[in-house]
């Protein structure tokens, strides 16, 4: 096994138990940290296919990792903020008790 | 494949998991600080120092804190009574594992044909700030307008409406 193929591995496990704990948990904020999982997952996929690509001195994968965090961070703000309101509308961040769209 | 990569492997997916199957919702956010720590010690054992460090500051430092701060606001630190997983748990856990085995064949299929042991890449803190300022300019600028916009935006969001005012 080649250490590129190593760490594919590690970043598809991840990816799935971020997906995993995205669509099993019922607390939003749970779900939200599945999602940074998951993001988190494809920028270690993005950095190892930089470190062992053809052309690392280009910085190709490195900069796009780091965009990445950079949007990931965005995400964060804005979804904490949305379970923050819903939570003070709905009084809950139970996923299963919100079925409905109306206020 | 070194001994230090198995060792940072087993942390980061042993924080994951733990981030997702623990009760309490304040240890899940601490097993997920343990999930990045493990991610940015990979990124650094992949001589990419300047996005390890980026991701402990981005996501330890920042990230993680906001995830504490959104489960004591919305008091998620109760565990539900109807248990933490949602109904439909079996049917979430079968895609998950059904992804897994799509990625993990792909990535064995393929492993022959992936380059071997590369020379590690010099890359200076410099560069990426000339890349940054340079060939990567557009992207920049477009990041910048979004932060900005995302943190007005959850400002606004969250910002506490008095009720006479509606």
């Amino acid at each position: 096994m080649t250490p590129l193929s190593g760490y594919l591995l590690v970043a598809a496990l991840l990816f799935s138990i971020g997906l995993a704990g995205a669509l099993t948990r019922r607390n939003a904020i749970l779900v939200l940290i599945g999602i940074e999982l998951m993001l988190n997952a494809a920028n270690l996929n993005l950095i190892a296919f930089w470190r062992y690509g053809p052309h690392p001195e280009l910085l190709t994968g490195m900069m796009f990792a780091i965009f990445s965090i950079a949007v990931a961070a965005a995400e964060a703000a804005v979804g904490l903020g949305l379970v923050i309101q819903i939570h003070r509308h709905a009084k809950t961040t139970d996923l299963d008790a919100m079925n409905r769209m109306k206020g | 494949m070194s001994f230090v990569f198995y060792i940072l492997a087993a942390l980061t997916v042993a924080g994951g998991l733990a981030a997702i199957l623990l009760k309490n919702t304040v240890h899940c956010a601490l097993a997920l600080t343990v999930a990045f720590a493990g991610l940015a010690l990979l990124f650094l054992e992949l001589d990419a120092q300047f996005a390890g460090f980026a991701q402990i500051l981005v996501y330890i430092g920042a990230v993680a804190i906001l995830v504490v701060f959104a489960i004591l606001l919305t008091k998620g630190s109760e565990t539900p009574t109807g248990g933490v997983f949602s109904k439909l748990w079996p049917v979430g856990l079968m895609i998950a594992a059904a992804v897994f085995a799509v990625l993990g064949w792909a990535v064995l299929q393929t492993a022959p044909m992936l380059p071997k042991a590369a020379p590690a890449p010099v890359v200076t803190v410099q560069q990426i700030g000339q890349a940054l300022v340079g060939r990567y300019v557009l992207p920049l600028e477009i990041i910048a307008v979004l932060l900005t916009a995302a943190m007005i935006g959850a400002v606004i969001i969250a910002i506490h409406e008095k009720e006479e005012k509606r």
